[in-house]
């Protein structure tokens, strides 16, 4: 078997070719910039790229690494960012018109942390406007499409960052996860993708969609990788004051301890009817490979969990309507001509935001009104309480939790933009983990039988418990061994 | 309807007072806290509230509110909650105010006003603490952004902490609400924690006032009294709105819940709105920040390092000066002054009550003449001792000291200084001026006889000659003593 191309080989072997001067970081951007010039039109995946800056971000840590003086392993290898991480002058629009030619004075501290680690910033990658979806259809500009069928979805709201990640156009790129949209996104690439506990990424700097569920999370080919990046950015922000004071782990030291031994429970809820049946025999078959690697399955029950999605459906746009007021044509973005400033603010969101992101302002208004706040908001916020009880329950019988990212894989195009609700439950098992705050990831497991298409699993840890995860994830990636052979590459 | 008579309505009214903290920076980013400046100047993306930007809070701003509820006799919550108050408006870059809703910093405190009529206690709801709005000026039209043809934001002030204290209703008169506002602003001054300059906008007074029939349940018609711009402006407002609501009662009009435009010039308000719905701010908490846990021993350690507040010095000045009330209340009323009188009576040593004499019925007057207040005064309060000192001494006579205080005004020089450079002291060497007393007397014989036949009030023509002769240097005290003697019957 031939090497796979460079494009498709994950981030940490790139970094040992950097290190032992197999390759600069210039040949592997240009290599880069040619695949994305190949695969973009399948895919529609950017908003926004910055080739000739990656290649001069590419030239300057070429000559730091010719000094000896590489500022880390990744030094020279580019990423992608979900185009709703503020970057200095570089647009940022959130995927909504609202935004449109808004060029941020400052960058995230995702980026402002990558970007000290050495690595160039490559284009800003489409998504559903203000990451409201799951299936990038939501965008502003135009849909993405799916690299294993381009007539499906990526997945969203960081379908983009996944469409990219899983045609080997970008080694890895960042997304953002409120209710799901790392994972699902992941799951329905083919790709790891994960989302931290809350607070262990800072925030400062994404445009935010729901402030007390909002985290960033890497996308990448490999565990290893989403391990890299994620300790890059991870640690204490004294920007975000939501952001854990802890020191951040290094998720690469002991990542192939194995899972020997490790208690990881199934949940009771999320069996049966709930989701394909390929999907489900994949999960069946990973459940029982990592019986094999050691791990004692039980099942745990999470009764809670199946009234996370209408909570979450009043918590998120609670907070999003809010959050979003401040696009009003008066300071940035694209103004509407009227004759006074009640019409102007008016004309100019009705005329940027899409028709989801109007859905979720309307329901998170109502959610907060004098007189259904208690019935709605206040009530929401109850069950998450019970969600979160729910969950430590279930942390104290065992290590980590399993379940599918998503009830199926990929779907078409056009098949639930008129049905929201459908399109909603595409997040029924990623939503409780934000609205409890842990950690969880997506690692593929393999495709459905059903249509070829990549399926995921989702490993789900307690709250800082990132290192058990990955530790599983890294055990089952290798064991199972589909990530690196030709067949988990999309025939693009 | 009845027709009532004056004598059965009462007046209440309820303060919402807002206070800008003098902290170094914003409430939530770094950028300076100043007044003015080019606007637009002392921004980021934080006070803009650009996407993607988060507030941090500063802590000193949450001390300095802490300390305000202590002042105020409040219990300090053990756990405070920062909420969002949601409403569209462009000098509000969020178009949301972080501000306090449930569980605000400090509530349940009290005032007690010592008014004309007697000790009041005004009960304080809460003190809570929230960010500054930028300022807008809408250009073309009334001045309202309704009818302008375009408006400019200036963000400077945006994000200044602010605290907000909310009185009960507990106040009947306008007299006392000035009163309150005047005590309000010595105690946050006293703290150090706000420039209180209600020009400014630093201090900002907004007041409800009702009237209604003595014994009455419900409370009258609420009416807000907006745009009172000096203590003096709220005694003026509210006495003005009580007038009015009272002749309109008596008039048997109905009142209605409205907000009232108060105007300096006229001395009358006008309606702004009038309450037709209640916004509706759907506040929740502020998903951004974290709730603020006081530890006891912090809010002790607060506590325990207040500065001396108004009250408490009043009680001190009555006990170790003897001064009379009054006084009291016009020296205590800023901080500059009463540090300024302290100063002077501890340099003076002798009877304060001397130096307040000096302070309220001169240099007051000098200082209201140049249109400065006493922070700019060139002179001392050691300088004013100083003056007061050589009167007691008799080197100079009071009508003299008072011309001496009229240089070291303009100067800032000693006492002494302008009594030498001006040749003013007195002339009290008993040999010379008993030779101009002999030649007085000589050349007004008449006079002199009345004094000796028991006219005694002609000895003030006598004296008269006697300055004159002296161009005003001799000692009155001792040539009248001399007359006397030389005159006696």
């Amino acid at each position: 078997m031939t090497p796979p191309a460079l494009h498709w080989r994950p981030a940490t072997e790139l970094a040992a070719g950097l290190d032992a001067g197999d390759l600069t970081s210039v040949e592997l951007t240009e290599a880069i910039i040619r695949r994305c010039d190949d695969v973009e039109p399948h895919i529609a995946a950017f908003l926004q790229r910055t080739d000739e800056r990656a290649l001069t971000g590419a030239a300057a840590a070429d000559a730091r690494r010719a000094r000896g003086e590489a500022l880390t392993p990744w030094d020279g290898i580019p990423v992608a960012y979900k185009d709703i991480f503020v970057t200095r002058d570089v647009p940022t629009t959130a995927g909504s018109r609202i935004l449109e030619r808004w060029v941020p004075p400052y960058d995230a501290t995702v980026v402002e942390r990558c970007s000290a680690a050495g690595m160039p910033l490559f284009g800003k990658t489409n998504l559903d406007q203000f990451a409201m979806g799951s299936s990038t259809e939501h965008s502003g500009f135009h849909p993405s499409r799916n690299p294993w069928d381009p007539a499906r979805v990526p997945g969203g709201s960081s379908g983009g960052s996944a469409a990219l990640v899983a045609a080997g156009a970008v080694p890895w790129a960042w997304g953002t996860d409120t209710g799901g949209s790392v994972r699902q996104p992941a799951a329905l690439c083919g790709i790891v993708g994960a989302k931290p506990t809350y607070g262990l990424v800072s925030r400062y700097g994404m445009v935010a969609f729901a402030s007390s569920l909002d985290q960033a999370g890497p996308l990448t080919r490999s565990v290893e990788d989403a391990a890299a990046l994620l300790s890059t950015a991870a640690g204490h922000d004294p920007r975000d004051s939501t952001s854990i004071r802890d020191g951040a782990p290094n998720l690469l030291e002991g990542l192939g301890e194995g899972i020997a031994g490790k208690r990881i429970g199934v949940v009771e809820e999320f069996g049966g009817e709930g989701s394909q049946p390929g999907v489900r025999a994949r999960v069946d078959d990973a459940y029982g490979r990592l019986e094999r690697l050691g791990a004692v399955l039980e099942e745990v029950s999470l009764p809670s969990f199946e009234h996370a999605i209408p909570a979450y459906y009043l918590i998120a746009p609670a907070e999003a309507s809010s959050n979003l007021a401040r696009y009003d044509g008066v300071r940035y973005g694209p103004r509407r001509v009227a004759t006074d400033i009640v019409a102007m603010n008016s004309k100019t969101r009705a005329d940027g935001f899409g028709a989801e992101v109007k859905r979720r302002i309307m329901i998170g208004t109502y959610a907060l009104s004098a007189g259904y706040y208690d019935a709605y908001y206040g009530k929401a916020q109850k069950v998450r309480t019970l969600i979160v009880e729910d969950l430590k329950r279930a942390f104290q019988r065992v290590d980590l939790i399993v379940c599918p990212t998503s009830p199926t894989t990929a779907f078409k195009l056009g098949e639930r933009t008129a049905d929201p609700l459908s399109m909603y439950l595409s997040d029924v098992y990623t939503v409780p983990v934000n609205l409890a705050g842990v950690p969880a990831m997506s690692v593929p497991c393999g495709t459905s039988p059903d249509d070829g298409l990549p399926v995921g699993l989702q490993i789900i840890a307690p709250v800082l418990d990132e290192r058990s995860m990955f530790q599983a994830a890294y055990a089952f990636e290798q064991d199972l061994g589909w990530a690196e052979s030709d067949e988990g590459r999309p025939n693009l | 309807m009845s027709v009532a008579p004056p004598h059965t309505l009462e007046t209440t009214i309820g303060l919402e007072i807002h206070v800008e903290l003098a902290t170094a920076s914003k409430m939530f980013c770094g950028c300076k806290v100043a007044f003015g400046g080019e606007p637009n100047t002392r921004t980021c993306p934080v006070c803009l509230g650009l996407p993607g930007s988060l507030p941090v809070v500063n802590e000193r701003a949450i001390e300095y509110t802490t300390r305000i509820g202590v002042a105020f006799n409040c219990s300090i919550a053990k756990r405070s909650l920062f909420a969002r108050k949601n409403y569209f408006y462009p000098d509000m870059p969020k178009n949301y105010q972080i501000t306090q809703y449930e569980l605000p910093l400090a509530t349940q405190g009290h005032l007690t006003l010592d008014g004309e009529s007697g000790a009041v206690s005004v009960g304080v709801t809460r003190v809570h603490l929230e960010e500054d709005t930028g300022g807008s000026l809408h250009v073309g039209g009334s001045g309202r952004i309704a009818d302008s043809e375009y408006s400019l934001e200036d963000y400077n002030r945006a994000g200044t902490p602010l605290v907000e204290i909310v009185t009960e209703p507990d106040l009947h008169t306008a007299e006392q609400a000035r009163l309150f506002v005047a005590e309000l602003r010595a105690i946050v001054e006293a703290l150090g924690v706000s420039d209180v300059r209600m020009e400014e906008g630093s201090l900002r007074v907004d007041a409800n006032i009702s009237v209604r029939r003595a014994g009455e349940v419900e409370h009258g018609a609420k009416v807000e009294v907006k745009n009172m711009n000096s203590i003096r402006s709220v005694g003026r407002a509210l006495e003005h709105e009580e007038e009015r609501q009272r002749k309109a009662l008596e008039a048997g009009e109905t009142l209605v819940q409205e907000t009232r435009h108060f105007d300096e010039k006229t001395g009358t308000t006008s309606s702004l709105r009038t309450k037709e719905y209640a916004f509706d701010y759907r506040y929740f908490p502020e998903p951004d920040l974290v709730p603020f846990e006081a530890a006891d021993e912090w809010v002790e350690a607060l506590r325990a390092s207040q500065p001396e507040l108004p009250a408490e010095r009043r009680v001190r000045w009555k006990q170790t000066y003897g001064l009379p009330p009054g006084d009291v209340a016009v020296l205590a009323s800023s901080k500059a002054t009463a540090a300024w009188f302290e100063a002077a009576a501890l340099a003076y040593g002798g009877d304060a009550k001397k130096i307040v004499n000096w302070i309220i019925a001169d240099l007051f007057g000098l200082l209201n003449e140049a249109g400065i207040d006493l922070t700019e005064c060139k002179i001392a309060p050691a300088q004013l001792a100083g003056l007061v000192g050589l009167v007691d001494d008799g080197a100079i006579s009071g009508k003299q000291a008072k011309e001496v205080l009229g240089h070291m005004f303009k100067t800032g020089d000693d006492a002494a200084e302008v009594v030498q450079d001006k040749g003013l002291e007195q002339e009290s060497d008993t040999a010379v001026l008993d030779a101009v007393v002999e030649e007085v007397i000589a050349e007004n014989p008449e006079a002199a006889d009345k004094v000796r036949a028991g006219q005694l009030n002609t000895i003030g023509f006598l004296v008269g000659r006697v300055m004159r002769k002296t161009g005003g240097s001799a000692n009155p005290k001792l040539v009248t003593e001399l007359l006397r003697t030389k005159l006696a019957g």
